[in-house]
């Protein structure tokens, strides 16, 4: 019987040399799909595994987003966020199967899964420790957000509120209203965040979207600092005092309507550009878009960085003075209308660049990014984004500004012993419809320390809501906030 | 050295310091893997460590003492190995009791091995001879019949997760068919060293394969009918297929012809069709193996499980995450049937490999004993039993690692179960009984015959 009992040997090897090839097949060959397939929820279980770096602001003196370790086996660690709904927008929220804002954007250093910390990580696999993630820390000023928030929410409506450091591109103040609270989207069960998610994400007013960087809206008139630069570039004798065409009624080329001023008011026929900015005519800028041409209008915005796809590092909407059309087109896009469409944190910087003497800085949210050891990983420098006018333009622009505030339709901006320049601006989304108001503004020093973009929404503004009216005093809370007085 | 020393006989080493050191080692291991389990749960080395390893240390010199007095020349690994893997399945259930799983109950598990190990010994102690058992060859296969078709009994016999393989007599749970296993291996052994002779008598030849007499087909067709009536009425794929293939090895080794073989397969892939047109459940395994990742199966339940084992090995990938790191409780019944698949998720591809490694160990040990034994019975004995082992596993890690259609079955050693672990631990007693009368040196021819004649006149 030994043959046969050899040759079953035989077959029993073959059976354990069977088995053995079909493990190494799962572990070496299929593991990676098995480990990545959706229904296998360790991907899920792992993402509460990680002490998760934390969210600070003010260099690490205010807690935006935390770690909690509950010692709980499965969701060991828990994600809070202190200040719910003010940072919601910026910080985001760190869900079951996604995760939004410097959560999503700067995911791979708070999870520790950035190349940059791949031997710690491998420290921490070795010695059983659980990862630990870098902590974050933001550009924002706490303070200024919290003001922007409660300025923006009071109002009731909806808008959003950005500021900048003109010298740096440091991103202050992100604000969009109506928010959310982000810490019922961070619970470590599926089915509680996605309906606390589809119920956010069916509200009308569409709170989880960040008005500040993912719409555009029609600038209306804070898009005739831009057209102010545009002119004052394209000829270097121009100034403040140029004398205008300031008709009631600007006939556009090629159609039977006619441009009017807000509200029907009448400019005096004849304005120095400054006083054209100060009471926000519309005629002398639709006409002066139309005499420089599209390709002109174009090439300023572009050095504003309008139309530039821009990361900082959550994804902004690209913002467009819209196509090139016929000259009545052109002159609706030189007051900000028509397809002319902007986001606050373009207009923000719009603000910041001539309050930096002409040069645009790139925003930017991350100030710097610490090792769990609290060594410095990664620190932003500022970046020049472009230079959108020549100092001397961007000069005449302030000055011009200045007079806004003081004395023109800004005037509910001034800050008691500080020189603030704006532009208030108010869009006409459709006739007779509520309209947009807007509010850009800045200090202008000589280090200037905020600019600052204000923006609310279409159908939530009151009928007679201008920029000047509503958008204004929130600018001024927020400048007066970063500039601590 | 001058002198030619004759060893006319080669002796064959006891190894009992050998045996004494691998168990040792295998306790280590286990002790090892234990802590591991703490420290990868909440950073701290379990207080019941030492309880553990020494309890089962304790256990291990209890057998390792019987087997030096009663069976001095059994095979030295057998019980090392057995130890390795009963330990690390003792581990594996502590650790899946720590996530809550229901079911999973380590106490109970070491309770049951200690029973096992006393199992073991009584077996080696009483069974001085295991050529006895040749004797109750009709006794053993009618006592098989009866615990193979208890469950099936009304009142009796519950059905639990689909199969109906349990009976309850008192407060325990039994599965009849893990000891009707044992019985069933020593009845083909004897019933087959009788028969074999007139089962390998060739009838008419079909190509080049002797077929058997059509009359000699009555006891495969008996054992097939018995094993489909195991399928149908108690719904176990798993112990069919074990029973069947068992039978169709034995009658291989015994008679040396391959056409039982083909004949065993085409009957058993035939009554597997039949039984998969006829029965839902058979289908369901079927479509559950062969479209295992599609949604819906995994949803309805169908593949669920299958699928969670193989998350839970690809997860461990090739070194696996360490004791105690992994997530074992998402796999339904992972201190059962799967077993095999948690252990892959936290000792990882490498763990696998190598308790694979320990079982070919045992069962080429076994064969070896049969390949060494003297007369017939024993080999087919020990040939069957290390079969029914390895076949064992290989239907149940086949089926968790979707090479086969998942058919229910436990992981020996490892799984949670009292009546296997008693069950395997006897069939490792027999082989060491047998390992012990192979090895045992034959009596010595004696050499100087003109010393010892006795004068006749």
């Amino acid at each position: 019987m030994n043959g046969t009992l050899k040759r079953i040997a035989v077959a029993c090897l073959l059976m354990f040399g069977l088995l053995m090839a079909n493990v190494t097949y799962l572990g070496a060959v299929k593991a990676e799909g098995l480990r990545k397939d959706p229904r296998n929820v360790r991907a899920f279980l792992a993402r509460y595994n990680v002490d998760r770096g934390w969210i600070t602001a003010n260099d690490g003196k205010v807690t935006l987003a935390k770690t909690v370790d509950t010692g709980s086996k499965d969701f060991r660690f828990a994600r809070e966020y202190p200040e719910g709904k003010a940072f919601a927008h910026v910080v985001g929220f760190f869900a079951p199967e996604s995760s939004s804002g410097i959560e999503g954007a700067e995911g791979r250093y708070l999870d520790g899964s950035h190349p940059d910390m791949v031997v710690r990580r491998a420290v921490d696999m070795i010695s059983g420790k659980p990862a630990k993630g870098a902590s974050v820390d933001l550009t924002l000023n706490a303070e200024a957000q919290k003001i922007a928030y409660k300025d923006l929410a009071g109002t009731g409506k909806r808008g959003a509120v950005v500021a900048l450091n003109p010298q740096t591109g440091a991103i202050l103040t992100m604000v969009s209203v109506p928010s959310y609270d982000p810490n019922p989207l961070a619970l470590a069960d599926k089915s509680k965040v996605n309906d606390a998610y589809r119920k956010l994400d069916k509200d009308k007013d569409k709170p989880l979207l960040n008005r500040a960087i993912d719409l555009t809206y029609a600038p209306g008139s804070t898009f005739k600092a831009i057209t102010a630069a545009a002119y004052l570039e394209d000829d270097s004798s121009r100034d403040e005092n140029t004398m205008l065409d300031a008709p009631d009624a600007l006939p556009l080329p090629g159609t039977n309507l006619q441009l009017r001023n807000y509200h029907g008011e009448s400019c005096g026929g004849r304005a120095t550009l400054l006083a054209a900015l100060t009471i926000s005519c519309n005629t002398p800028f639709a006409q002066m878009g139309m005499d420089l041409g599209y390709d002109k209008m174009k090439e300023q915005a572009e050095r504003f960085g309008i139309g530039k796809p821009l990361e900082i590092p959550l994804m902004v909407q690209p913002s467009d003075i819209g196509p090139e059309e016929d000259k009545a087109a052109l002159a609706m896009t030189s007051i900000g209308q028509r397809s002319n469409q902007m986001t606050p944190l373009q207009m923000a910087m719009v603000a910041a660049g001539i309050a930096n003497g002409g040069t645009v800085m790139k925003p930017y949210l991350v100030n710097k990014i610490l090792g769990p050891d609290g060594s410095e990983i990664d620190v932003t420098r500022p970046k020049e984004l472009s230079e959108a006018v020549s100092p001397e333009v961007a000069a005449e622009l302030t000055k011009m500004m200045i007079n806004v505030v003081q004395s023109g339709t800004g005037n509910r901006a001034q800050v008691p012993g500080v020189t603030i320049a704006g532009k208030t601006g108010t869009a006409e989304t459709e006739k007779n419809k509520p309209s947009h108001a807007w509010f850009i503004a800045f200090d202008a020093d000589e280090d200037p320390q905020v600019a600052v973009a204000v923006f609310i929404e279409a159908g939530s503004a009151g009928n007679d809501a201008t920029g000047g009216v509503i958008a204004a005093p929130i600018a001024r809370d927020v400048m007066q906030a970063v500039l601590g007085r | 050295m001058s002198a030619v020393e004759a060893t006319p006989v080669p002796m064959t080493a006891k190894r009992r310091g050998a045996q004494l050191g691998m168990l040792a080692f295998a306790v280590l291991i286990v002790m090892g893997a234990y802590a591991s389990v703490g420290l990868g749960l909440d950073g701290e080395i379990p207080s019941g460590m030492l309880t553990y390893g020494l309890g089962l240390g304790g256990l291990m010199l209890a057998a390792y003492l019987v087997l030096a007095k009663f069976a001095p020349w059994a095979d030295p690994l057998l019980l090392p190995l057995v130890t390795l893997v009963n330990g690390l399945g003792l581990v594996m259930i502590y650790r899946i009791e720590q996530t809550g799983q229901d079911g999973a109950n380590a106490t109970n598990q070491l309770m049951w091995t200690a029973l096992g190990v006393v199992m073991f010994a009584a077996t080696v102690i009483v069974l001085k001879d295991h050529r006895i058992l040749q004797r109750f060859t009709y006794t053993a296969g009618f006592a098989g019949l009866v615990l193979l078709v208890l469950p099936v009994l009304p009142l009796l016999g519950t059905e639990i997760n689909g199969s109906r393989i349990w009976i309850h007599i008192g407060g325990f749970s039994i599965q009849p068919g893990e000891f009707a296993k044992l019985a069933l291996v020593v009845f083909f052994a004897g019933y087959l060293v009788a028969k074999r002779d007139v089962l390998a008598l060739a009838g008419r030849r079909l190509l080049f394969i002797d077929l058997p007499r059509a009359r000699d087909l009555g006891p495969v067709l008996i054992t097939w009918a018995v094993s489909i009536v195991v399928l149908i009425l108690e719904k176990d794929l798993g112990t069919s297929l074990l029973l069947f293939g068992t039978f169709i090895a034995m009658l291989y080794i015994a008679t040396q012809r391959t056409s039982w073989v083909l004949i065993g397969i085409l009957l058993f892939v035939g009554g597997a069709l039949l039984a998969g047109q006829v029965f839902s459940h058979v289908q369901v395994r079927f479509r559950g193996w062969l479209d295992a990742e599609s949604n819906d199966l995994y949803f309805d339940g169908v593949s669920y499980q299958l699928m969670e084992g193989l998350f839970a090995m690809g997860s461990g990938g090739i070194l696996g995450t360490g004791l105690g790191m992994g997530h074992p409780r998402r796999i339904p019944f992972s201190f059962s049937d799967f077993i095999f698949a948690a252990t892959g998720e936290e000792l990882g591809l490498t763990g696998l490999m190598a308790l694979l490694m320990v079982y070919a160990l045992i069962v080429e040990r076994g064969l070896r004993t049969a390949l060494a034994s003297r007369d017939p019975f024993s080999k087919l004995l020990a040939g069957g039993l290390s079969f029914i082992l390895a076949w064992q596993l290989f239907i149940i890690v086949g089926g968790v690692t979707r090479l086969i259609p998942l058919t229910g079955l436990v992981t020996p050693f490892m799984s949670a179960g009292g009546s296997a672990l008693l069950a395997n631990w006897i069939l490792i007693a027999l082989l060491v009984r047998m390992s012990d009368a192979a090895r045992r040196p034959p009596p010595q021819a004696i050499q100087d015959e003109g010393l010892t004649q006795v004068m006749q006149r």
